[in-house]
């Protein structure tokens, strides 16, 4: 089923919970809203849903407006961070409860039930109460109860927020499977950059009520249209510094207080002349070697696979991706080479990319 | 040799310290409990026990200067004998029984449903004016009732009915259980509404958010969801409300005196009151009516067990099965 939003508004007298909204989901796709708490996400998928009701815009499920329609007439699943499974009933009242409402008969009910939570892998739990089921089995079981009626839209508000980092990607991958396999429309709420960047098709950047970007995950990474997306996006998040970009000797130079560097024609001719303004450089972009900018190692944060290494460069701090082997320690002196392919500019002022504005 | 010696003071000054620990445990234990026990005995137990020596007694106002004379069961038996007994049982049963079912628990609930769906604001001051009849002094309250069901020409039921023909009548005479049980319901509803408001009001709303995607209506959302995450505030108030109402009296006394006529609508409690501390030319039956106050006692001991068994309190402390992640 494929879901578009127009100009959606929420509004609780003077509080904005989501300001005027314009994205399309696709048949099948799989959309996941990114942002910081408080940004708008789960309201708009609350209005999506049909609890609030938009204060202006319009909801359209397959080109039919359904702003009217209560949340029982919309056929859609959710999966609540909280999973909401019904304490006093037992798993397979618990999956089975969409279907007894829409008083499907028993006999279809419990093979549909049963089909469901075997395929979820929790068909031997059917007779526990969710108190008895660890956290992964009670994801499990709201997932079933979300598929259970096979619905045209599939709604998750963080689901794998409440688990332990190792169940997170074995989940992760699970929903991926299932949600690609039965390929239901869904969109899936995250303040997680890496759940939304792994299971996307699309992501939808929100930041205090405003829809932000609404891009592939590489195109989000690899061309940030803002600020805050370039800070949002990726982990370890993106370094920033304040330079200007001279041209020199037909050479545009990235220049600040025991800095500079030769950026690529291409972005730096957008950037020259503009005062100062804010350069964007990943920690996996800057290697350490012989030759480079002069820093000197600040702390040293062990990752396992990497050290994340803070070095300072004159007054400013940059984030670097080091081999453990190398052993750094705080005040050892190194070099960086910038990848000036991966260099990214913003007006401090719009905080608009200066490379990717239309 | 002297290794093993040293070997077996160090254990034995272990074994010392752990029984201390032990001591220091139970000791801190009884500390935590004692507050609630110290208030138990003082406000129960010892009152209990004053009442059932005082029942087997024949103290009354005529004699209370003798020595006690201990007269065994006699008031029990002259209490199951009485005339009146099984009127004044039945109407303990009517009265509670009524007042509770469609007062105290069923009115209540209805009120913090129905104020918990409205207007967040509106169902604040709709509870808060529930709530007046509880702070006003319970003669005033009672004084108002009887106005309400005045005998004619008086009486404002007798007002706002005549304009549709019904004849004016003394509502009060005429129909005493439905204002004995209007009286106590009023208020009584009032303790139920507050706690079921504020149970309703701390269920997760995600619980309701996903009753309504799953297809529930708001009627299926309240017998599905909402209600059976009220059962223990639905079963304190009833259990509370059960014995309360056992052992009041005061609005009975005041609007009818147990009355009109022989025992029409007298209580247990009402009793007791009137043989130990009321009777007729401050003849005070202190034996008898403790005969009468100590079996409410044990009704209500007994009660409150059957309750915790009928909706099995076990339940609350079921053990965990995890045991996959």
């Amino acid at each position: 089923m494929r879901v578009k939003l127009e100009n959606l508004t929420k509004r609780w007298g003077n509080v904005v919970g989501a300001d005027h909204i314009n994205l399309e989901v696709g048949d099948g796709e799989f959309v996941a809203f990114l942002g910081p708490s408080g940004c708008g996400k789960t309201t708009t998928l609350l209005m999506i849903a049909g609890i609030y009701k938009p204060t202006e815009g319009i909801i359209k499920f397959d080109g039919q407006i359904v702003n009217h329609l209560a949340p029982k007439d919309r056929n859609i699943g959710m999966v609540f961070q909280s999973y909401a499974l019904y304490p006093h009933m037992t798993v397979f009242q618990n999956i089975s409860y969409p279907l007894k409402l829409k008083k499907v008969p028993k006999e279809e009910m419990q093979k549909h039930a049963q089909r469901v939570a075997d395929m979820m892998g929790i068909g031997h739990l059917m007779d526990r109460k969710p108190a008895q089921l660890s956290g992964g089995q009670q994801q499990r079981v709201a997932l079933g109860r979300a598929l259970v009626k096979e619905p045209d839209l599939l709604l998750f508000d963080e689901p794998l927020s409440n688990l332990d980092a190792r169940l997170r990607l074995t989940m992760r991958s699970e929903i991926k499977r299932l949600q690609m396999e039965l390929g239901i429309t869904s969109i899936y709420v995250t303040h997680d950059q890496v759940e939304a960047m792994t299971m996307a098709n699309r992501i939808a950047v929100m930041k205090d009520g405003r829809l932000q970007a609404y891009a592939t995950p590489d195109e989000l990474y690899d061309r940030p249209r803002t600020l805050f997306i370039a800070g949002f996006v990726g982990n370890p998040p993106m370094n920033f510094l304040e330079v200007e970009v001279v041209r020199e000797n037909g050479d545009y130079h990235a220049r600040r207080e025991g800095f500079d560097v030769v950026v690529p024609a291409d972005r730096g001719v957008k950037a020259a002349g503009q005062g100062t303004i804010i350069m964007g450089i990943r920690p996996e972009d800057i290697t350490l070697g012989d030759e480079g900018i002069v820093g000197e190692v600040y702390v040293v944060e062990p990752l396992g696979r990497d050290d994340l290494v803070d070095v300072r460069i004159g007054k400013a701090d940059i984030h670097v991706l080091a081999d453990p082997e190398k052993g750094l320690k705080v005040g050892d002196m190194v070099r960086l080479n910038f990848d000036t392919h991966k260099i990214q500019f913003f007006d401090p002022q719009t905080e608009q990319s200066l490379l990717w504005t239309d | 040799m002297a290794e093993t010696i040293a070997g077996d003071e160090a254990v034995a000054g272990q074994g010392q310290i752990s029984r201390w620990a032990q001591i220091r445990a139970t000791l801190g234990a009884w500390g935590f409990m004692s507050p609630a026990a110290v208030l138990v005995t003082v406000f129960f137990f010892i009152p209990v026990i004053i009442l059932f020596v005082i029942s087997l007694t024949d103290l009354s106002s005529s004699n209370f200067s003798d020595p006690l004379t201990f007269i065994g069961l006699d008031n029990y038996a002259k209490l199951f004998r009485d005339r009146f007994f099984p009127k004044i049982l039945g109407n303990t049963i009517r009265y509670v029984v009524l007042t509770l079912g469609f007062f105290n628990v069923g009115l209540a609930l209805v009120l913090a449903l129905l104020t918990t769906h409205i207007n967040r604001r509106a169902g604040f001051f709709f509870r808060l004016v529930w709530l007046l009849p509880r702070i006003t002094p319970s003669v005033v309250y009672v004084l108002m009732w009887r106005r309400i069901a005045h005998q004619p020409p008086f009486g404002i039921l007798n007002q706002l009915l005549a304009p549709f023909g019904v004849a004016p009548r003394y509502w009060l005479v005429k129909q005493p259980w439905l204002f004995v049980i209007l009286v106590n319901g009023f208020v009584g509803a009032s303790f139920g509404m507050i706690i079921f408001t504020s149970a309703i009001e701390a269920i997760p709303r995600d619980y309701i958010i996903a009753a309504k995607v799953d297809g529930a209506s708001t009627w299926q959302i309240i017998r599905d969801i909402t209600l059976p995450m009220i059962k223990w505030p639905l079963l304190f108030v009833t259990t509370y409300q059960t014995l309360s109402l056992l052992t009041s009296f005061q609005y009975i006394l005041l609007l009818t005196e147990g009355g009109p006529g022989l025992y029409t609508t007298e209580v247990w409690a009402l009793t007791a009151y009137k043989r130990a501390l009321k009777t007729y030319f401050g003849h005070n039956q202190w034996g008898y009516g403790a005969a009468w106050g100590f079996i409410l006692v044990i009704i209500g001991i007994a009660l409150s067990v059957i309750y915790l068994r009928v909706f099995r309190f076990n339940e609350l402390v079921q053990e965990p099965k995890i045991d996959v992640l």
